[in-house]
């Protein structure tokens, strides 16, 4: 990686590139990508791992949508918070999650994140500033805005980022919530992953607005919608909310357009959309190909560490899944520990 | 305990608790709607947004739901939210963020968090509000793995309770009985708490036992009255908490008296006294019944308005007398 540091090192190399490329370091930039990719074979080996009946019950992967939860991410450190969603194993990594313990807790085990009380669906890693993942559309909304009063609170320079999908945006929470981080003028950044479809009903059919970020017109708060496949999109984006939110100026919703490769989760049979829909993302809009052409032709990676970051990421969900197998499975004797909190 | 003792309303009481937490802790704070210059439905806020300023004592727009999750939000960041319902009826807006998410995180996340969350709810019969405004939904919640469930009956334990409830690391749910908020009591003046776990036996009596809660146990203490002319001795025991029960003293109780009544504002069927029955039916106790059980509750309708209808949809003073009679038959 040295000669290419020295390449974008260069005043007029650095001048000329987009600007969030100039706000990042080509390692930062590489770590991106490192990250992106980690999360699709995250996702690949747990559909594996279910396929073998290492895995108990279902899950929602986010394969396709990948840049959306890095760039969301990029912005923030481990003191912010984010909330996800039953999507959330992106949001999990790109939080600084360790797999280790996510395919842990995915086997049920003791050394997973919940202790495998949890599971896919409830995901959490709190030292990393992530409050988890949650089973019910729309529940993590008005959670990040008490997060972000908290914040407010005690007067610190932390955002809260709240991930949620297209679905949400028809709960009632998403507009309480909303409302709420508004009057307040909470350090909030709320991201809407549309993937086009709330299960199987498209956002056509559900949503009277063309944007969902239109949605934010009526809480006085900047709205904006994004390509969530093309990283530079959906990083800059987040990058102007969060410094709006650190700097005392109120909430933003991004609506970060994607696409899940996957059905909704192990059921689903895509019967409410066309091979050819499917196979168009696919081809012409995955995030990972797209960002990894965009570091290339800026100068910014090359192929050869392209394929290091790939072989690195190969063996560290291969350790993990080792890591995941190995570790004890919880007594049933421990039950009804962490129902309350022991005295 | 050497703080004055006077007589205050039990509203007074919870005011004082908020108070004394506020005072004590910096991440104390209060959250509902219309709690600040209103001064809450009931006036249980009273003058404390004067006091604290409205950074502590926050009104906030009506929405139950977010409101309830903002302070689900705060309390696993650092805070510890005293969240109002306006009349606990407005709970069922909120349930997704109470029963879902408050209750469960703890536990969804292995022990990670602790969600220190105290909710306050006005509740129960009498006010001739009518069916969306006077319901006892407390068995409800008492359903719920992950909360814990009060219902103080005086102005000592709802200051003690609340006090308790606040230092506590997981969520507590306090049911008021609107009709309580004016009736005093006994308060000492300083910090003190009551603990969430325990039942107290208010009035030791020989021939029957009365497991009653919330105003219920007024009403209960003064069917006593009445029948100990007639030479009936009844022990009243105010539960005081729904979840956890208190087994050990309804089981000792009933094993010492043989002979079991609960009375309660909720719904009948399904209710707090059909734990009651079972939790004795399940022990030692049932060997030594001598009677069968008797549970009275709430009619199976929603609350009516007219006030005759009203009344006679819950369970009255001379409901527990005639029931009492009924179960010490043939003894007395």
């Amino acid at each position: 990686m040295a000669d290419q540091k020295d390449r974008v090192g260069g005043a007029a190399g650095r001048a000329n590139l987009p600007e969030i490329y100039q706000a990042l370091s080509a390692e930062e930039l590489a770590e991106a990508l490192r990250k992106m990719r980690l999360i699709r074979a995250f996702e690949e080996g747990a559909e594996q791992a279910y396929m073998r009946g290492l895995i108990h019950g279902t899950m929602h992967l986010s394969i396709g949508q990948e840049a959306s939860a890095v760039g969301a991410c990029i912005p923030l450190s481990d003191a912010d918070y984010i909330t996800s969603t039953h999507r959330g194993h992106g949001h999990c990594i790109a939080k600084g999650a360790d797999v280790k313990r996510m395919f842990a807790e995915f086997f049920g085990k003791t050394d997973g994140y919940c202790r495998g009380r949890g599971g896919s669906m409830h995901i959490a890693d709190v030292a990393k500033g992530n409050l988890g993942a949650n089973g019910i559309v729309g529940g993590g909304l008005p959670i990040a805005v008490g997060a972000a009063l908290s914040i407010k609170k005690r007067k610190g320079n932390e955002v809260a980022m709240c991930f949620f999908g297209d679905g949400a945006n028809n709960e009632g929470a998403f507009h309480e919530a909303l409302n709420m981080a508004a009057i307040w003028k909470l350090p909030v950044v709320f991201v809407c992953e549309n993937n086009r479809y709330g299960m199987s009903t498209s956002v056509e059919r559900s949503t009277a607005v063309e944007h969902i970020a239109d949605r934010a017109a009526a809480y006085r708060m900047p709205g904006v919608t994004v390509e969530g496949n093309v990283f530079r999109e959906i990083a800059t984006a987040s990058r102007e909310a969060v410094d709006r939110a650190r700097a005392g100026e109120g909430p933003t919703l991004i609506e970060s357009r994607t696409y899940r490769w996957r059905g909704h989760s192990k059921s689903d049979r895509n019967r409410y959309r066309t091979k050819e829909e499917i196979e168009d993302w696919r081809e012409n809009r995955d995030p990972i190909a797209l960002f990894e052409d965009d570091l290339k032709r800026h100068g910014l990676i090359d192929d050869g560490a392209i394929a290091e970051i790939a072989a690195s990421v190969e063996r560290e969900i291969a350790e993990a899944i080792d890591f995941a197998s190995a570790s004890p499975a919880p007594s049933t004797d421990n039950l009804t520990k962490y129902v309350y909190t022991e005295a | 305990m050497d703080a004055q003792v006077r007589e205050i309303t039990y509203s007074q009481a919870i005011r004082e608790a908020l108070a004394l937490a506020l005072e004590r802790d910096p991440s104390v704070y209060l959250m509902g709607e219309d709690i600040g210059v209103y001064g809450g439905a009931f006036q249980v806020t009273g003058d404390l947004v004067e006091r604290f300023g409205e950074d502590r004592v926050m009104d906030m727009p009506i929405s139950e739901l977010a409101g309830a999750g903002v302070s689900v939000g705060a309390a696993l960041t650092g805070m510890k939210p005293v969240f109002e319902f306006q009349f606990s009826d407005f709970a069922t807006l909120a349930m997704e963020q109470i029963v879902n998410q408050a209750a469960k995180l703890r536990y969804m996340l292995g022990g990670a968090v602790s969600v220190p969350l105290v909710m306050r709810f006005p509740a129960g019969s009498g006010t001739g509000a009518a069916a969306q405004h006077s319901q006892s939904l407390e068995a409800w919640f008492a359903h719920v793995p992950g909360l814990k469930v009060v219902q103080p009956s005086t102005p000592y334990d709802a200051k003690g309770l609340l006090l308790a409830a606040i230092e506590d690391p997981d969520p507590v749910m306090i049911f008021e009985h609107k009709l309580l908020y004016k009736t005093k009591g006994r308060v000492p003046e300083g910090y003190y708490t009551v603990p969430l776990d325990k039942a107290e036996i208010v009035r030791t009596g020989e021939h029957a036992s009365v497991v009653a809660t919330s105003i219920m146990v007024h009403k209960a203490l003064a069917a006593a009255e009445r029948l100990a002319g007639e030479g009936i001795d009844l022990e009243v025991i105010d539960l005081r908490s729904l979840r956890p029960i208190d087994r050990d003293t309804i089981i000792r109780s009933a094993s010492k008296t043989g002979r079991v009544m609960s009375v309660y504002e909720g719904v009948k069927t399904l209710g707090i006294g059909t734990e009651i029955s079972a939790i004795i039916a399940e022990s030692e106790a049932f060997d030594l019944l001598d009677a069968p059980i008797i549970r009275l509750g709430a009619a199976e309708t929603p609350v009516p308005y007219n006030p005759d209808l009203e009344r006679a949809s819950v369970p009255q003073e001379e409901d527990i007398v005639e029931a009492a009679r009924k179960l010490v038959k043939g003894l007395v």
